[in-house]
């Protein structure tokens, strides 16, 4: 008896990017890297383009010039008419999307993979975006064997209205790569060793598909987002609190309800309401203060991906 | 060794500096937290001014607006005639000079303690101008006695005929804490409460000192500048690695000759070559990549500061 499984078309057309925030250096200078010498990134019958996203931003190290280039990949704004009113990353989104897209079509890329960095000691995580997607489970999956006895987690974004239009959705698979911590504007060696790790593993992985290598069911787990948390704020709008010196650095780790969240400037203690445990992540990260996310709530679950194997043998 | 002399009259008039630097969160939420709580800064023998030292960089979370304010306090920005091209941080040493100062008159404040942070692994870093400023190595002196489980290295950052150039150099005395690592943007409860913690005793250091407690001669330990030690470069100016993992949060920790530096994006290795051991500081610090440096090679030495003697008490 055969198992159900899923025949797939080959991996034709992979890109890299690098940049998309201009001050997670990794990234920027692991495609910068590549685009001077590729060797290590090519694999055979695989087109595999490294590529700087937020050119404007990198060369002024901030996270953007006008606004935050992995959410403008909705339809509205990669549709809006071409004027220099527009911000630049709404107009670097539409390059993009011409060049590696156009988004949800026939001509996108295959896989996009996006590098970027956290001040979160979130160490390697992987973004998914949709549950149901086996060819990317079973990537995944690859990558977390591979890189094991290092820790890899996969955090889930699919959420009716927490998702977001990312830089990398142009792609039919869409991958978001998150390493830290990392401050802003640092670029660290152990940081930049495993990301280079992660992509090795990753373009492995779709080259032995390619070559019709099969891979049997399996599951994972992750971690799926549920809500965010804001910092407690003032009459004014002014934090009123930061992270618990219990909860910093403590991203994945469960969390329970009563335990100490917060601390307020004048030394009190809030702690985590509810009745169920959770895993926090983005944990203090330094581009969501703007955002107001003093860190995400997750619960933990697992996926299960079908066989897969490639169409064309 | 020639000494800075040392006040003879109680110090009256005292402030702490915070958002210097726009993203050095530690410095920043301190200065609003005592800007809305000031008892907490007020001794019984003077008192204490929190100042929010550059508030457009810190509405901006950025280390500066158009220019980095710590390194314009000097007589050339603050002596000459505002234009209206001045980048906003000239404008603002001008006035943090005449809240402050005026810098090297009889009218300035006794002591600034400026607060900063750092991504470097510095820990608890004090920072002060030289080893003969006799009044601040005490306080560090005592700093470091009051915190016997918090190693809290001191930096001598001025080199030898440089004008002073920071901001607590327009009052008559002053010093700064350096404390990391801690991502710019970033607030960290321990970094917070530690930096709260050190002002406190600096306050109460100078609050004995007003007292007419005498303090001892003691032998100092420190570390001073060598030499700024930039990345390995392309041809083009980038980066062509960068500090290698086995030099990656060892500050204040000896660095020997034939020892990794830098990792390049090739995987070679770039080792130390020079001849002295020193003891790098600043290593990988965010803010130094404009400037060119990936660390700052510092010597350890040992001087003697001679006693403070005690204020004679009041007629």
């Amino acid at each position: 008896m055969t198992s159900r499984h899923v025949a797939e078309e080959p991996i034709k057309k992979v890109a890299i990017f690098g940049g998309t925030h201009g001050n997670e250096l990794t990234g920027v200078f692991l495609v910068k890297h590549w685009l001077e010498d590729g060797a290590e990134i090519q694999r055979a019958g695989l087109e595999v383009k490294p590529f700087i996203t937020n050119p404007r931003a990198v060369k002024k190290c901030s996270r953007y010039i006008d606004c935050d280039l992995n959410r403008v990949f909705d339809f509205e704004n990669l549709g809006k008419n071409r004027s220099e009113d527009l911000p630049y990353e709404v107009r670097r989104a539409q390059e993009i999307n011409h060049l590696f897209g156009p988004k949800d079509s026939e001509d996108s890329y295959d896989i996009i993979f996006d590098l970027h960095n956290t001040t979160s000691n979130m160490g390697c995580t992987l973004i998914l975006e949709d549950s149901k997607n086996d060819f990317l489970i079973q990537m995944f999956h690859y990558i977390k064997t591979c890189l094991a006895p290092l820790p890899c987690y996969i955090y889930l974004i699919e959420h009716p209205s927490l998702k977001y239009a990312t830089t990398r959705s142009i792609a039919r698979y869409p991958v978001g790569i998150e390493v830290g911590p990392q401050p802003q504007g640092v670029l660290r060696a152990d940081i930049l060793d495993q990301m280079r790790k992660m992509i090795k593993h990753a373009l492995d992985f779709i080259h032995h598909f390619n070559e019709g290598k099969e891979f049997p069911s399996c599951a994972i787990e992750v971690y799926k987002i549920m809500e965010k948390v804001d910092y407690p704020r003032n009459e004014s709008g002014e934090i009123a609190a930061f992270i618990h010196p219990n909860l910093q650095d403590q991203d994945w780790k469960p969390l329970d309800p009563g335990a100490p969240v917060f601390l307020t400037l004048d030394g009190k203690t809030i702690t985590l309401d509810g009745d169920c445990t959770v895993y926090p992540v983005f944990v203090n990260e330094a581009a969501y203060y703007e955002k107001k996310e003093a860190f995400a709530k997750t619960t933990k679950l697992t996926l299960n991906a079908k066989r897969i194997c490639s169409s064309s043998h | 060794m020639c000494s800075l002399p040392v006040p003879r009259e109680p110090l009256r008039r005292v402030a702490v500096t915070g958002g210097t630097h726009g993203n050095e969160m530690s410095g920043v939420y301190l200065a609003r937290h005592w800007l809305r709580a000031p008892a907490e800064l007020q001794r019984p023998s003077f008192s204490t001014m929190p100042v929010l030292a550059n508030p457009e960089a810190t509405a901006a979370c950025r280390r500066y607006v158009g220019r980095d304010l710590n390194r314009t306090f000097t007589s050339s920005f603050l002596t000459a005639r505002p234009t209206p091209e001045d980048p906003y941080e000239v404008t603002r040493a001008r006035e943090l000079n005449q809240l402050l100062g005026p810098k090297a008159s009889g009218l300035a404040f006794d002591f600034v303690v400026d607060l900063h942070n750092t991504t470097a692994n510095m820990g608890t870093c004090l920072i002060a101008d030289s080893a003969h400023n006799v009044f601040a190595m005490h306080l560090c002196r005592h700093l470091q006695l009051q915190s016997p489980e918090l190693p809290c290295p001191v930096f001598l950052y001025q080199l030898p005929g440089e004008e002073s150039y920071s901001i607590d150099s327009v009052a008559k005395n002053g010093m700064a804490l350096e404390l990391g690592p801690q991502p710019q943007g970033v607030l960290r409860a321990d970094l917070f409460l530690r930096m709260k913690s050190l002002v406190g005793k600096a306050l109460d250091f100078i609050e004995l000192f007003n007292q007419g407690t005498a303090f001892p001669a003691f032998e100092m330990d420190a570390y001073r500048t060598v030499s700024r030690v930039d990345f390995p470069r392309t041809e083009d100016g980038d980066l062509a690695g960068t500090v290698h993992p086995e030099l990656q949060d060892r500050d204040f920790q000896p660095l020997r000759t034939g020892a990794p530096m830098f990792q390049l994006f090739s995987g070679k290795t770039v080792l130390y070559e020079g001849e002295a051991t020193v003891y790098p500081i600043f290593i990988n610090e965010a803010a130094y990549y404009e400037k060119g440096i990936a660390l700052i090679q510092t010597e350890k030495f040992t001087f003697p500061v001679p006693a403070l003697p005690p204020l004679s008490p009041d007629p």
